[in-house]
């Protein structure tokens, strides 16, 4: 058992990024993930857009959390060297209805504080994107487009740096209260803590209970995606949104990333299951037919994966109405902050909602600052960024550089490695994937993803049958082909 | 008695057609459908004693590789196919193992050697 | 920075037969450069036998077949590099390669591209389900399975009947694992032949034709998948899904011509055949830039592979030597019959071998080939099935200088 002043629970976004506004204060915090690395659920299954704030009710905590993470982001990103683009966004028109639906948005966006947005003609629209249908468009300058997985290993690694131990493969079952403290029990041990913090995504409502706080009633809308290759990148220079709906809300849409592939999707569609990634024909065969309305290069010769993620929204069970994000930190139930229903935009409201749950936490304990506290995190330096000087330069520094891995994304020797040895002590495959793009190009692996494993078992000195792919028992090999003995 | 099959002799996979004891000597094979000789030889081998190939590999010690790649130096019967494969799997090799070394000579007294078709070096 | 007559990319079977065929012709500054640590390219993992049979007249493995290659090569001194990437190539034939001694910068007169070919991947066909492990191309189990000493898996199903799912079939079978069966979505198998009979009918591994996979199953590690039939426009028929308990899926679903380099020299590629668009010489788009092997059409067997790299070394000494090549102004045309051809281009006027793949399986077939109202030369083929790749010798004396090339198949 080990003594914690906080323990947050879950590794997603918000965890990660509760993790890291507390470390700006002399805690003992401790992050307990189920999964075995940050952002396996939705922080990681989204648009990766960093929303203006336009399409929420004023005064909620989603506008104001979501116009405040997006006016910081530049310096966010700056800090934590997160792979980000403000490139705007248009959301196009076609119709008169259209036009008023744009108007509404842009007076509500104006309300919560969005900078800069203005309806422009067709001509102006055919200047900001050629290929982007409609005859009028809003401009929203503020939006932009960041990696949210690569967003969430920098919040984590940051808040690991600044002294946050991160526990993976830690599903909590149960909390109990012992004395001034909190027993946190999980799979595979027990955490006395003070604080606890709920983070924990779409499984919040159940860990809100465990707390003593209501079970949250909450409703999944799922969507798929397509990945498309960066072939079809090059045709896709700034988000295009239709116009919303009557609610505000966005049919499928084409997004380019900041690597340069392109996401189509999401749809949306209720499910039931709380991890229900999986993806369906029904709704692929959609993404298809809506896509190729919104962008015309949507070729199957261009698809390199699908994804699904959840929006686990709150809502009123008698009139169905979705809620605002919750954020409570109730006095009889002591040292706790209860995190439910944050869904989209998750990612623009992160860093903002943890800070009001760090203040509440900070103020109550009267936390003194913690004076070694250092806001920036280097991230791995990728080779394919380089001119060719700098790879010469790089190479001649640190030979590992000079290998290339991964043939599609251009991943070096070095960046496997430094991912292999991240701060977090993260060691699937997906994890080197995640923090360095390989595997991520057009072969998906078929040519580096030998060589990773390999180095994964040579570098933790691990066997095979050890290596996993993504979660606990996903395991890749069962053995040998030809044993030793 | 008739049979249809493809050769596997070569890529054009030919579709034959074997039939015995239809001529005037009970014993002979009566082969169509196929293109070459090397068809016709396969179609009679195929009905009265069917043989193959097999691929595998052998466990290397101290090379820049784990495995050698073995092949068989003739075909065996095919029922013997996993009979040879657990003594392949048995064999342990220490490098460096040149190309055409044998393994196993005269695999199960079935008149077939197993060698190494990959030369592994000794680890660096 | 560095001038070199003659830069092969890739050191695999077409990269090899090019280089010792341009030594043999005299030229002797070439250079390999192969990513990997070893010469021979995907060969090394296609342990099992039947290569060689036209190029050298006996049956051969993988690595025996490369070996006939890389032993010429070494003999003779051709220079090559291991454990180098190339990363760029630009128009005018300059190569940029990374490897641990830093950064290359080559000047080429003469390019040639051998990088081969990639395997589609689940993505790319979009299977519907979970994302487990246990889901893998046949030639990454290949390499796992033959050059790493790992095996992938126990129970397996594999998609598709690409000849390297079928070899992947034997070869896990004869490692103890139980493949459940192949599923092919098309009403016919994509590879040979002689791999159905050897490979599975030897074994007792069926293939059902006109089926795929609708599902894959399984949180961490794949636990089942479903399949289903497919109708006439391969559309999954509702009420046929059958589930198969399994933990490793192997797709052999296609492969691609790796052409990621050849477009950043700017090289035209054919939507058909996704290789560069070449002419009767090899060449691409972008003059003194030559492709040949899967780079340029995914071939059937390794011994056409090589023989058309050699055929392609013929032309680079030709353009080494006289400066550029004749002009090839007229196209070859194909009929809905036809996938692709190559050469995609000719000039009329000299002899060249025309390659090509029918699209569906056609008895008594005539594949012809005729400029205009003139029929140039029918090919009789008692049995054309899309597995194989067709090549047909074509005469220049037979052709006119006038008129596109016209390649249909008829029944």
């Amino acid at each position: 058992m080990t003594g914690f002043d906080v323990v947050i629970i879950g590794a997603g976004v918000v965890g990660s990024a509760v993790a890291r506004e507390l470390s700006r204060y002399r805690v003992h915090a401790a992050v307990l993930e189920k999964e075995l690395d940050v952002a396996c659920g939705n922080s990681s299954r989204n648009t990766g857009m960093l929303h203006a704030g336009f399409t929420y009710k004023p005064g909620t905590l989603k506008a104001e959390c979501a116009v405040e993470g997006n006016q910081e982001f530049d310096q966010v990103a700056k800090e934590l060297e997160v792979p980000f683009r403000r490139t705007g966004k248009v959301v196009v028109g076609f119709t008169e209805h259209d036009r008023e639906n744009l108007l509404k948005f842009k007076a509500v966006g104006e309300q919560n504080g969005v900078r800069g947005m203005r309806i422009i003609d067709k001509e102006e629209l055919h200047r900001l994107d050629s290929s982007a249908g409609g005859e009028f468009a809003m401009y929203v300058p503020d939006s932009g487009i960041l990696d949210p997985m690569q967003y969430t290993i920098a919040l984590a690694e940051n808040a690991c740096q600044n002294g946050v131990e991160f526990y993976f493969g830690q599903e909590v079952v149960a909390i109990e209260r012992e004395g001034e403290d909190y027993l946190v029990k999980t799979r595979k041990g027990e955490f006395r803590t003070r604080w606890v913090v709920n983070c924990a995504g779409m499984y919040a409502p159940e860990i809100s209970e465990m707390l003593g706080y209501p079970h949250y009633p909450t409703k999944g809308f799922k969507g798929e995606y397509f990945i498309l290759d960066k072939k079809a990148g090059k045709h896709l220079r700034i988000p295009v949104y239709p116009a919303p709906n009557d609610k505000g809300g966005f049919s499928t849409h084409a997004t380019p990333t900041v690597d340069g592939n392109v996401l189509v999707g999401p749809d949306s569609y209720v499910t039931e299951g709380r991890e229900d990634y999986a993806v369906t024909k029904e709704h692929l065969d959609g993404l298809i037919a809506d896509g190729q309305k919104m962008f015309k290069h949507m070729k199957r010769e261009y698809f390199i994966r699908n994804f699904a993620g959840i929006r686990w929204k709150r809502y009123d069970p008698e009139t169905g109405e979705i809620l605002d994000f919750l954020l409570e930190a109730e006095e009889d139930k002591p040292n706790t902050v209860n995190l439910v229903g944050i869904e989209s935009p998750g990612i623009t409201c992160a860093l903002p909602l943890a800070r009001r749950a760090v203040k509440i936490l900070a103020e109550r304990e009267q936390l003194a600052e913690n004076p070694d506290f250092n806001p920036c995190r280097k991230g791995i330096r990728k080779y394919i960024e380089m001119t060719t000087e700098e790879k010469k330069a790089a190479i001649a520094e640190n030979p590992d550089y000079g290998e290339v891995v991964c043939r599609c994304e251009n991943v070096s020797r070095a960046e496997i490695l430094q991912a292999i040895h991240n701060p977090l002590g993260v060691h699937t495959v997906t994890g080197i994937k995640n923090r360095t793009r390989a595997t991520m190009g057009r072969c998906q692996g078929g040519y580096c993803e030998t060589r990773i494993t390999k180095m994964i078992e040579e570098e933790l000195g691990i066997s095979p049958e050890e290596v996993r792919y993504s979660r606990k028992d996903g395991y890749m090999f069962t053995g040998k082909v030809r044993e030793e003995q | 008695m008739v049979r249809e099959f493809t050769c596997i002799m070569c890529p054009l996979g030919c579709d034959l057609r074997a039939e015995a004891g239809q001529g005037e000597n009970e014993d002979e094979i009566l082969v169509t459908g196929n293109t070459c000789r090397k068809g016709k030889e396969y179609a009679v081998q195929e009905l009265t004693d069917p043989q193959r190939n097999i691929a595998t590999s052998v466990l290397v010690f101290g090379g820049e590789l784990p495995l050698a790649s073995v092949r068989l130096t003739r075909a065996i019967p095919k029922e013997r196919i996993f009979d040879v494969m657990a003594e392949i799997r048995k064999q342990r090799l220490t490098a460096p193992v040149k190309a055409g070394q044998i393994v196993i000579q005269d695999v199960l007294g079935l008149g077939s050697d197993v060698i190494v078709t990959k030369a592994v070096g000794k680890e660096l | 920075m560095r001038q070199t007559d003659v830069v092969i990319i890739g050191g695999g079977p077409a990269g090899l037969a090019a280089a010792v065929r341009l030594w043999e012709k005299g030229i002797r500054d070439i250079l390999i450069l192969e990513r990997e640590h070893f010469l021979g390219g995907i060969l090394r993992q296609c342990i099992h036998d039947g290569f060689g049979l036209t190029r050298f007249g006996e049956t051969l493995s993988g690595p025996e077949y490369a070996a006939r290659f890389i032993d010429q090569a070494l003999e003779m001194g051709i220079p090559y590099m291991t454990d180098v990437t190339v990363i760029d190539i630009s128009g005018d034939r300059k190569v940029t390669a990374s490897s641990r001694d830093g950064i290359l910068e080559i000047q080429a007169k003469a390019v040639v591209l051998t990088m081969g070919c990639r395997e589609r991947t689940r993505g790319a066909i979009s299977i519907p389900g979970q994302r487990p492990a246990g889901v893998y191309t046949a030639g990454v189990a290949q390499s796992y399975i033959n050059l790493q000493n790992k095996m992938v898996g126990r129970e397996v199903v594999i998609l598709g009947s690409g000849d390297i799912g079928m070899i992947m079939a034997r070869r896990m079978t004869l490692e103890g694992a139980h493949v459940q069966a192949v599923f092919e979505v098309q009403p016919y198998a994509s590879g040979l032949p002689r791999n159905i009979e050897q490979c599975l009918n030897d074994y007792g591994i069926p293939l059902y034709l006109s089926h795929t996979v609708t599902e894959i199953k399984g949180t961490d590690r794949l636990e089942a998948v479903v399949v289903s039939e497919v109708d006439g426009r391969m559309q999954p028929v509702p009420g046929t899904e059958k589930e198969y308990p399994c933990d490793t899926l192997i797709l052999s679903v296609g492969l691609i011509p790796e052409n990621e380099l050849s477009l950043s020299a700017g090289v035209v590629l054919d939507e058909r055949s996704k290789g560069a668009v070449v002419d009767e010489y090899h060449q691409t788009s972008v003059p003194g830039i030559f492709a040949a092997g899967n780079v340029l059409q995914v071939h059937d067997l390794v011994d056409f592979v090589s023989m058309e790299a050699e055929s392609l070394a013929d032309s680079v000494v030709r353009y080494l030597t006289e400066g550029q090549l004749a002009e090839c102004g007229l196209e070859v045309k194909t009929d809905g019959n036809v996938t692709h051809t190559i050469p995609q281009r000719i000039s009329g006027s000299q002899d060249f071998k025309l390659s090509l793949r029918v699209r569906k399986p056609v008895r008594n077939a005539l594949i012809r080939l005729s400029q205009g109202e003139k029929v140039i030369l029918e090919k009789k083929m008692p049995k054309a099935i899309p597995a194989e790749m067709i090549q047909i010798p074509v005469k220049a004396e037979k052709l006119s200088r006038e008129k596109d090339l016209e390649v249909s198949v008829v029944w």
